[in-house]
């Protein structure tokens, strides 16, 4: 593995990198160099071609108009779909998670279509944004512990048959369907409304992210003592509101 | 002395009377200077009091993500030269600090008022004001102050119909945006050193490009304004072209930068770059911010630093390493509740330097910090930091609420 490549692409930073989602990449990176893996990192801009060679893509939350803007970009551009149809891993965001789905609501109140990774549809809520810090458990196949995360979002996303739910929120909105669930994944595409940013909140999904990418079944343990600090100061405080 | 050329109307007299007396007895109440619950309750009785004080006013306004409060302070020094001036030095900075800050000002010519950014295209209306300088947006409390480019939008039809000379500053596509629908403004380069808020053009929504210093959008020719004031190294460079040396006892480029902006404010009102540089020089701290304080045998320099940018500019000018560096962050109200903004500030610029970290979120800090690959020591206290770096100065970088409990424990 000393040898192995890596390469993350970080997707439409100048659109959806608005709520420090780039940690997740900054994680990712991190934990993989920490393995011993040699990292290539590209940051792709909305008027560039999307690479489909990449291993791991990660696309973050971003406002309203530039949601709509990188939905169209990404759409047009084709190569997300191809680098899932060639294996690859995605993680997606708010704004993010929503493009990757087969529907969601825009800036101009009209319905978008998305990338059909997941198989999700997402409205906009009419209650207040959901904001706030969330706990939950995950989806026990993923066999992880509590997910922790802060949430910033009025949208509503509809899991379909394929979709399984990344977690269950004990605290906060999630989904925002009133079932508790939040977020999706099918096995190399996944969706969260959580930020954070949720990775460096949960650093055991992006381990998930590695080894889904490297095929492999375990990762060499790292140093996770300021992680596991800042998730317990994160589920007693989630816990323990005022 | 302009003065008051019409007085109040009885109304409005009572408005401001009522207003500090509550002011007065918020403050024996210890609830702080009063100034806001004061405005509130004035404006409370006269909804009108805040035009009617602006009456009598020259006014100019002050806006931005960062530097607001400082700016005010320099162009209120520099108008000084021609006559009185009131102005909300401390930052209370919305509709009812405002007013109570005018409320004090009956003598005064000018009105020097900082205003939130999400109040200044109603204040605008009210005040009907001389002059507005737009520094900078960015993005800052996400969790509630909602779009970074919707703020600008509303900016620009908010100042679409107004009368005042725009100072606007021409290398932040954003602030353009805001001022380019306006009649008259004066572009100042002021310089930007964030930039990832608007790789988008506001107009249209294509890619900016951005060839050093110059920014244009391809797609529908939105682009940088010809600058008539600049800030060039110590410099600000007038229309003419002549360059007026800045000294300023307030560090960092983005000082320099928002000194720029107040003199081309002052030479609006008639004072010349070098009188208002010169007056300028006599700021040294601005609300505890760039103050050094000596304690347990340390200099301390206290810095605020609320979003990215700001602590972008701020980590530009501080003491090159080994200096022992300071952070504290916490996440109550008033700083936003969301911590995840820290991902979007390059810590790795802080290495070599020996790091503290503090504040309610030190473990967000230190998750940052190690990702970051840094090293830091985290501690309960800033006693405790302060006790753990050397002798000598220290750099203490904090966000809005940890600023306050840090001025707290240095007595300052
Ligand atoms: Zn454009």
């Amino acid at each position: 593995m000393a040898d192995a490549n890596l390469r993350v692409v970080w997707i439409y930073p100048d659109l959806l990198s608005t709520y420090g989602d780039q940690g997740n990449v900054l994680v990712v990176e991190r934990r993989a160099r920490q393995r011993g893996l040699e990292v290539q990192r590209m940051d792709v801009r909305s008027d560039q071609q999307l690479p489909t060679s990449g291993d791991i893509y990660l696309i973050g939350g971003g406002e309203d108009r530039p949601q709509r803007l990188a939905a169209e970009r990404l759409y047009r551009d084709g190569g997300l779909n191809r680098a899932v149809a060639n294996g690859a891993i995605v993680f997606s965001v708010c704004a993010g998670y929503q493009i990757l789905g087969h529907e969601f609501v825009n800036d101009q109140g009209a319905r978008q279509a998305g990338l059909g990774l997941l198989d999700v549809t997402s409205t906009r809520g009419t209650d207040q944004r959901c904001v706030g810090d969330v706990l939950g458990d995950m989806d026990s196949r993923l066999g992880l512990p509590q997910l922790t995360g802060f949430e910033n979002h009025q949208g509503i996303t509809h899991l379909g048959p394929t979709a399984r739910p990344l977690a269950q929120v004990r605290l906060g909105q999630g989904n925002g369907t009133g079932d508790g669930t939040e977020g999706a994944w099918n096995d190399t595409v996944f969706g969260t409304y959580m930020h954070g940013p949720v990775l460096a909140r949960n650093p055991q999904i992006a381990d998930v992210l590695l080894k889904l990418a490297l095929d492999v079944n375990a990762l060499p343990n790292v140093d996770d003592r300021w992680y596991e600090a800042l998730r317990g100061e994160r589920i007693t405080a989630a816990t323990q509101p005022g | 002395m302009a003065g008051n050329v019409e007085p109040l109307s009885p109304r409005a007299k009572l408005a401001v009377t009522a207003g500090r007396a509550a002011a007065a007895v918020s403050r024996v109440a210890g609830r702080g200077s009063g100034s806001v619950i004061g405005g509130k309750v004035a404006l409370r009785l006269d909804p009108d009091l805040l035009a009617r004080l602006a009456r009598h006013l020259d006014v100019v306004l002050v806006s931005a993500t960062n530097g607001k409060t400082t700016t005010t302070r320099l162009i209120a020094e520099a108008l000084r030269a021609n006559g009185g001036v009131v102005s909300n030095a401390l930052g209370a900075n919305m509709p009812a600090g405002i007013t109570s800050a005018l409320a004090g000002g009956s003598e005064s010519q000018y009105g020097v008022i900082e205003v939130d950014e999400k109040y200044l295209a109603g204040v605008a209306v009210d005040v009907a004001p001389k002059a507005i300088a737009l520094l900078n947006l960015s993005r800052d409390q996400l969790d509630r102050a909602g779009e970074t480019r919707m703020l600008a939008e509303k900016w620009r039809e908010g100042l679409s119909g107004s009368k005042a000379i725009i100072i606007a500053n021409a290398d932040d596509p954003l602030v353009v945006w805001a001022a380019s629908g306006s009649p008259n403004v004066v572009w100042v380069a002021a310089g930007q050193e964030w930039k990832d808020d608007a790789w988008s053009c506001p107009s249209c929504g294509g890619v900016m490009q951005r060839p050093g210093d110059d920014w244009f959008c391809a797609e529908c020719g939105f682009r940088r304004p010809t600058p008539s004031w600049a800030l060039s190294g110590d410099h600000v460079l007038d229309p003419n072209g002549t360059a007026w040396p800045i000294h300023l006892q307030l560090p960092g480029r983005a000082n320099k930068a928002n000194a720029t902006s107040s003199a081309a404010v002052a030479a609006a009102f008639g004072v010349s770059p070098q009188v208002a540089l010169e007056r300028m020089y006599s700021v040294a701290a601005v609300a505890g911010r760039y103050d050094v304080v000596s304690y347990q045998g340390r200099d301390i320099r206290l810095l605020l630093a609320k979003n990215p940018a700001g602590w972008l500019e701020t980590f530009s000018l501080i003491d090159p390493p080994p200096g022992p560096v300071i952070l504290a962050v916490n996440a109550r109200g008033a700083d936003g509740t969301d911590t995840s903004w820290l991902w979007d500030v390059d810590f790795s610029r802080l290495a070599g330097h020996p790091i503290a970290l503090i504040g309610d979120r030190r473990l967000d800090l230190a998750v940052r910090l190690e990702v970051a690959g840094v090293d830091f020591q985290v501690y309960e206290s800033a006693e405790e930091a302060v006790r753990m770096c050397p002798p000598g100065r220290i750099e203490a970088i904090a966000n809005y609420t940890s600023f306050q409990d840090l001025r707290r424990v240095v007595g300052n």
